[in-house]
């Protein structure tokens, strides 16, 4: 009995590990710099996290399926790209439609998404009616979007945005950031598909045996294809969110964090394998991510070191992950 | 010179709960094809597998030339001049038959430190062995492009250039056309005039009469008898492979079969070697049984009626009226229900909870405002049914994977109920489960047709065969060979007679 519990203690410590270690960085941090246990420093940290949060929660369902979504960062430079020329000032010079009312900022959001969601869904096509794989299916989306955002936009920075649409990320809501909000909603909106409709558990059953799922009557094609429509527009809408906090856009805005968001999934426990997976999972991997930034940055260590300390920590928390299933075998 | 080329002696082999070889022996004489014979599941691949090192025996010996030698992995196994032709061939069909022929030995050649694979050497000497068994392909053909009897004539080859003394044969001719079979017996013939010794492992009477000089047969596990083959009548080789009391003891059945349910009209698959033409009619509250060896394509067509494999042509009758099944979606609207084989493979979802095991099948059936899950009425379904089937977990939320396999096939079986099916096909229902969970799903079964549900049951087994079916179909090789309705004709001969007749 004393072993087991031993051994349980052990499993739950290394299952756990960057998480515990994050933790003790984080209060290692806290206490022998200055400002960083600040709310100032919170309400960053939880902007940076907002719209990380929201790429997470979309490549999470990709994830779950045993697959995942390369193009993610290059869609959320298209979103941005998209939201900017909707909404610049009629007296900026270098106005994209000089001629052009800028749009309301909601009908815009649901543009961006839209437009991305039509994209997400070619992809979904190409993996579920074509079997593709998902990593060389999202690869050419990836090459796909950065293209026609580099012809649409002749590759030139976007800014002077209206007041509404930068408001979106200065504005708070009870001394929240609007983008906080953003976040919770979405984050609301995901766990209830997950958890409470069939698409959610088709999702799982086809992430944990797609040849189980099929026989069982799960219609699997249109399930793929739907997660990654799903997952597209959620990007869409991080553009949206980072062009306004930023104030401006570029084709390579979002450039890598497709990786970043995959790690972050994995980190808090979405399994690379598929099947598993919650909304949680993805909120408790890009805190750990966004905090293990934040602390590496006060601790002052230098900004390309920073990269390789961020590789190690994926290598490690990947290994992990992968360690829990086959332990089990 | 011995008496016998390969003596296995005394040979035990146990799996955790089940014992497959129990004290088993072969006497090989020199020079002549040994064919071995006995049921599906009666260890004769065990025991080539123990022989070959891919098994460690727990006990027994193997004797070569008089002399006593272990063997420890393949490797050795072919240091010792024994090769075998895989059941199912393990090539790498992406690279070429030399280099498949050569895989793990290349030829090379030297350049100071530097080692480099000689290739020119390596396709001549191909050459060579491909003209010692008379194939004339190209050596630096891909493997993939040539067919399975062509890609079992490069493993033949293979044995042949590795000296081989001994050379296995695991049902080699099970995916062969007929002219490819004819090519093997030469090869073979060639072989034993050379003096190479054959263990030939087949269903096929016709072929073990044409291709054996002796028969040994085994029955679950153990060893029955060593004859030459010219001494056996095909009948004779029936008997001594079934020959067993059938000691299982069913449930009594209640069950009355009624009027017929479903009727499935010549049905033929798209691929020529999988079920073709296939007839048959299933009533309401009968369990009907499939038999046949393994390969006889009977989870194939139950995989045909069920919209997982093609289907070429054919009809499926639901109550009279003709279905069109395209997708497993389609078969459950007909009120199908199919229990796979290959419960890991497409039964279970491993990571899941068993709610979720359940309810993947009727998540679409309960919702509330068109789109929101009903959690409570399905919670009370899986709950229902975790009780009506006693499945043995602390709660629904546990892991399927964390229970035995008895329990994981009740929970599977409980995802049909749940969707109310009229016709439910099991594919070898029991396979992997312990006693008492059978007799469980045997009860569930009875229950099922009691209540005029009708039933498909996919058995190797052949005492579950026959003391579960009201009535048996038996397959071989794709077609329907014989129906048993009468109870006289109930029993194993019968069922081996229909089995074998390729």
């Amino acid at each position: 009995m004393e072993k087991t519990n031993k051994k349980q203690i052990t499993d739950f410590l290394i299952n756990n590990g960057v998480i515990i270690v994050m933790f003790i960085l984080v209060i290692y941090t806290g206490f022998t710099t200055d400002n960083f246990f600040t709310s100032n420093n919170l309400l960053n940290l939880l902007v940076n996290m907002s719209s990380r949060l929201v790429i997470a929660l979309g490549i999470a369902g990709c994830v779950i399926t045993a697959g995942c979504d390369l193009s993610a960062g290059r869609m959320i430079g298209f979103g941005a790209c998209i939201s900017g020329v909707l909404l610049q000032r009629m007296d900026y010079s270098q106005k994209f439609f000089p001629n052009m009312e800028p749009m309301n900022v909601f009908l815009v959001a649901v543009i961006v998404m839209l437009i991305c969601a039509a994209f997400g869904s070619v992809t979904g096509f190409f993996i579920a009616y074509l079997s593709v794989p998902p990593f060389i299916a999202t690869l050419a989306m990836m090459e796909i979007v950065y293209g026609i955002n580099m012809i649409f936009t002749n590759a030139t920075p976007l800014g002077g945005y209206v007041s509404n649409y930068t408001n979106v990320a200065s504005g708070k809501f009870l001394g929240i950031s609007y983008l906080i909000w953003i976040a919770i909603i979405v984050a609301a909106i995901t766990w209830f598909i997950f958890n409470m409709t069939r698409h959610g558990k088709y999702m799982y059953a086809v992430g944990g045996n797609p040849q189980a799922a099929e026989v069982a009557g799960v219609p699997v094609k249109t399930t793929l294809i739907l997660i990654y429509m799903k997952a597209a527009a959620m990007y869409g809408l991080a553009g949206f969110m980072l062009g306004a906090k930023a104030g401006g856009a570029s084709v390579n805005l979002g450039l890598g964090y497709e990786m970043e968001a995959i790690a972050a999934c994995t980190i808090g426990g979405v399994s690379v394998t598929g099947g598993r997976g919650r909304v949680t999972s993805a909120i408790v991997g890009v805190t750990v991510f966004e905090l293990l930034k934040l602390a590496l940055q006060y601790l002052g260590m230098d900004a390309n070191a920073q990269w390789i300390a961020i590789g190690i920590v994926i290598f490690i928390a990947i290994s992990l992950d992968i360690r829990k299933y086959i332990a089990k075998k | 010179m011995a008496e016998y080329k390969l003596e296995l002696k005394g040979v035990c082999k146990s799996f955790p709960g089940v014992k497959a070889l129990d004290n088993v022996q072969l006497s090989l004489r020199p020079g002549t094809v040994h064919a071995l014979m006995g049921e599906n599941g009666a260890g004769k691949s065990t025991l080539m597998k123990c022989l070959f090192g891919i098994y460690k025996m727990d006990a027994g010996e193997v004797i070569l030339d008089g002399q006593k030698i272990e063997i420890g992995n393949p490797d050795e196994a072919m240091k010792y001049g024994i090769a075998m032709v895989h059941q199912e061939l393990q090539p790498v069909p992406a690279r070429s038959v030399g280099e498949n022929l050569y895989l793990g030995r290349f030829p090379v050649k030297k350049y100071g430190p530097l080692q480099v694979i000689d290739h020119k050497a390596m396709y001549a000497e191909t050459e060579k062995w491909l003209q010692e068994v008379k194939m004339d392909f190209d050596p630096k053909a891909l493997l993939g492009t040539l067919s399975v009897g062509q890609m079992q004539s490069v493993e033949i080859a293979k044995a042949v250039s590795q000296q081989a003394k001994v050379v296995i044969f695991d049902e080699p001719t099970s995916s062969l056309s007929d002219n490819e079979v004819e090519a093997l017996f030469r090869i073979m013939n060639d072989l034993r005039d050379k003096g190479v010794t054959m263990v030939y492992i087949s269903h096929k009477m016709d072929e073990i009469k044409r291709i054996a000089d002796d028969i040994t047969i085994m029955r679950d596990g153990t060893y029955v008898g060593t004859w030459r083959a010219e001494d056996m009548t095909t009948d004779d080789i029936i008997a001594k492979m079934v020959g067993r009391e059938l000691t299982n003891v069913y449930p009594p059945r209640e069950n009355e079969p009624g009027e017929v349910i479903m009727e499935v009209k010549d049905l033929c698959s798209i691929h020529a070697k999988s079920f073709q033409h296939i007839n048959f009619t299933l009533r309401k509250g009968e369990i009907l049984g499939f038999g046949g060896l393994v390969g006889a394509q009977r989870t194939e067509l139950m995989e045909g009626i069920f919209g997982i494999r093609g289907v070429e042509t054919g009809e499926i009758l639901i109550n009279g009226k003709p279905v069109k099944i395209k997708h497993p979606k389609d078969a459950m609207k007909a009120g199908i229900g199919l229990i796979t084989e290959d419960r890991r493979g497409n039964g279970i979802f491993g990571c899941l909870s068993i709610k979720d095991n359940v309810g993947v099948s009727i998540y679409n059936k309960h919702l509330k405002a068109g789109f929101v899950l009903d959690h409570k009425k399905i919670d009370g379904i899986v709950d229902e049914n975790i009780q009506k089937l006693r499945i043995k977990t602390p709660s629904m939320k546990e892991h399927i994977a964390n229970l035995s396999g008895g329990n994981q096939q009740k929970v599977i079986v409980s995802r049909w109920l749940a969707n109310d099916p009229d016709v439910l096909i099991m594919d070898e229902p029991t396979r992997g489960i312990d006693v008492g969970a059978k007799h469980e799903i045997y009860e569930i079964m009875n229950e099922l047709a009691k209540q005029g549900k009708a039933i498909i049951m996919i058995s190797s087994e052949m005492a579950e065969l026959l003391g579960m079916s009201d009535r048996v179909y038996v397959m071989c090789n794709g077609k329907i060979t014989g129906e048993i309705t009468e109870e006289a004709e109930m029993n194993q001969e019968s069922v081996m007679g229909y089995a074998t007749k390729f």
